[in-house]
């Protein structure tokens, strides 16, 4: 069996998921962490609970609970379906919706970490110099959370590129919509066909062990002394 | 001359904050008073850093706060800058980019200081190119001034600056704040809590104790009130203002002049003919109703009338003279026994004695 007698669908399809999530993430995740970072309000640890129960439920459960949320009739999918027209389980934007929430503590906790560790000390000095808090946000607080940026995009892809039980249950797995490359090493095993399985997985092994080397590799360089 | 107004109440924990000030925005108005006092309290609530408070703040014409009016204006619009007790420098811009940060934020009609000028003064300009973590903590707090100016605030605030500097960089930094409202014409609210600082840089001194302000008034004035004494305690004393008559090199001496009378103090590199001011600790003051007898050690010896005494501290056993030494103000810190022996009264003739060793500068 050749590399290129291989169907490489799922490999784009998957980047294509994790890349997206990332970036949904990444937006969604600064003002939670910011607010986190910040807040002093008695539901604070509730909120916390709710963007870490990822990290401990079976993926089935989330998926399960996405499933019905993503149906014609469920309280995700219904207005969905009234605002767009079209489905949202057993489709891609319905795994990016998933991924997000799946992969949300693995982007918000270090990002809410690093802002609590800048503190609010430059950013009374920068409002005293002018700068209004939006300004100060973007000129201080994500420069100099630029680590916590890296550590976060990167654990929000890799999770995202490992994730199996949430994808199963909410999107099914049509090929070149949502058939990711973890349910397709999946078939391949069921198939007996170890040989696709095998390079499959063995890429997906190096990607990430890359990936993860080169966040620690730039972490070092961009060590800021946060005073 | 503007006037800052600041009546403000804070619930702290500990004390209740409440402080009514009318201050004459101009030179530097120190604010004095023991740590947990309250100053940082003030500077946050003039800043707008403090949100929590509720009263009102003006500057001029311009209401910063007004709770009855819901009026709160943030601190990036009230035209203040602010220097911390820490530099805070921008840890991920270099020394230039965290010069002009303030600068680039301010609108081209409103840049009224010349950051050539400020780089000068500050002697920064060789530090540009550096990232603050190389820099030394004299250095940073000298950008962290610098970049304060630039903003060309009308209003500086500074907190204890110096406080978090040893001795050295202190001597270097001070000169610098000295010069501040008169080269750049901007009013300075200055807080510390050490006298050695208030008395070389302020004209205005507003003292806090427990959220609450005890005294304020002209630097001179403040210092030569009897009252304080229970509050000051073992600090208190007065400043004198006087010129630089010479030197004695040969003795490490500097003679200054306080009119007509003659003080030597330990050698300070001050050209003969410049203002100098002093703190005179009242315990380092003796009083006596004659010249010596016999040569004595004591170098300082001014003529002087007795303005006022005042009532023993809260210890009982020493207190305060106030003596006029050609038209300043001295204190003197003796017990109630030398005073009955002295019978000392207003209007009498004494002489000061000041050992010109107790005039060293880092004593206070």
């Amino acid at each position: 069996m050749s590399l290129t007698s291989i169907d490489l669908s799922p490999i784009f399809l998957t980047l294509k998921l994790a890349g997206l999530t990332t970036v949904v993430l990444l937006l969604v995740g600064t003002p939670v962490s910011w607010w986190l970072s910040r807040t002093q309000r008695r539901w604070k640890p509730a909120v916390e609970a709710v963007v870490a129960l990822p990290l401990v439920l079976p993926p089935t459960v989330l998926g399960f609970y996405l499933l019905l949320a993503f149906g014609p009739q469920g309280w995700i999918g219904a207005p969905w379906q009234q605002l767009t027209g079209s489905a949202l389980s057993f489709t891609f934007t319905g795994l990016v919706i998933a991924s997000v929430l799946y992969s949300l503590p693995f982007v918000v906790q270090p990002l809410q970490g690093t802002f609590e560790a800048i503190g609010h000390k430059p950013l009374e000095a920068a409002a005293c110099l002018r700068a209004s808090p939006v300004d100060a946000f973007f000129s201080i607080c994500v420069p100099m959370a630029v680590r916590g940026y890296v550590t976060a995009a990167v654990l929000g892809f890799a999770h995202t590129l490992g994730e199996f039980g949430v994808v199963l249950m909410v999107g099914g797995s049509i090929p070149g919509k949502t058939l990711v490359l973890s349910i397709s090493i999946y078939e391949h095993v069921e198939s007996l066909d170890y040989a696709t399985a095998h390079a499959l997985s063995a890429g997906l092994l190096a990607f990430s062990f890359v990936v993860l080397l080169a966040v620690y590799v730039v972490n070092r360089r961009f060590r800021y002394r946060i005073a | 001359m503007t006037a800052l107004t600041t009546r403000i109440q804070l619930p702290r924990e500990g004390f209740y904050f409440s402080v009514d000030l009318e201050a004459v925005a101009s030179g530097i108005t120190a604010v004095f008073g023991p740590s947990g006092s309250g100053k940082t309290t003030l500077l946050h609530c003039i800043s707008g850093l403090e949100r929590g408070a509720t009263g009102f703040v003006g500057f001029g014409e311009r209401v910063w706060h007004d709770s009855a009016q819901r009026i709160f204006v943030p601190p990036h619009r009230r035209d203040i800058a602010m220097v911390f007790q820490e530099p805070r420098l921008f840890q991920h811009l270099n020394v230039n980019a965290n010069l002009n940060y303030g600068l680039k934020r301010t609108p081209p009609t409103g840049r009224r200081i010349a950051a050539n000028k400020v780089i000068d003064l500050l002697g920064i300009g060789g530090l540009l190119a550096r990232k603050p973590a190389s820099l030394s903590l004299g250095e940073q707090q000298r950008v962290a001034i610098g970049r304060a100016l630039l903003a060309s605030p009308r209003l500086l605030l500074m907190d204890e600056p110096l406080a978090s500097l040893d001795i050295r960089r202190k001597r270097e930094i001070l000169p610098f704040l000295r010069k501040l409202p008169a080269e750049f014409d901007i009013p300075v609210i200055y807080v510390s809590h050490a006298i050695s600082e208030l008395y070389q840089l302020a004209d205005w001194v507003v003292l806090l104790n427990e959220g609450k302000v005890v005294a304020q008034g002209g630097i001179r004035d403040v210092f030569s009130r009897l009252d304080l004494f229970d509050y000051l305690e073992e600090q208190t004393g007065a400043v004198l203002e006087t010129r630089v008559l010479g030197h004695e090199p040969e003795y490490e001496l500097t003679l200054l002049g306080v009119d007509d009378e003659k003080l030597y103090i330990p050698k300070r590199d001050i050209r003969v003919g410049e203002a100098l001011r002093i703190y005179v600790l009242a315990s380092n003051v003796s009083l006596a109703i004659a010249l010596p007898q016999a040569p004595t050690s004591v170098l300082n010896i001014l003529e002087g009338r007795v303005l006022e005494v005042g009532r023993p501290n809260e210890k009982r056993h020493s207190l305060l003279v106030k003596v006029d030494i050609a038209g300043q103000a001295l204190l003197a810190r003796i017990t109630q026994k030398s005073l009955a022996n002295l019978a000392l009264v207003p209007g009498m003739k004494v002489y000061a004695y000041i050992k010109a060793v107790s005039l060293d500068e880092h004593l206070v």
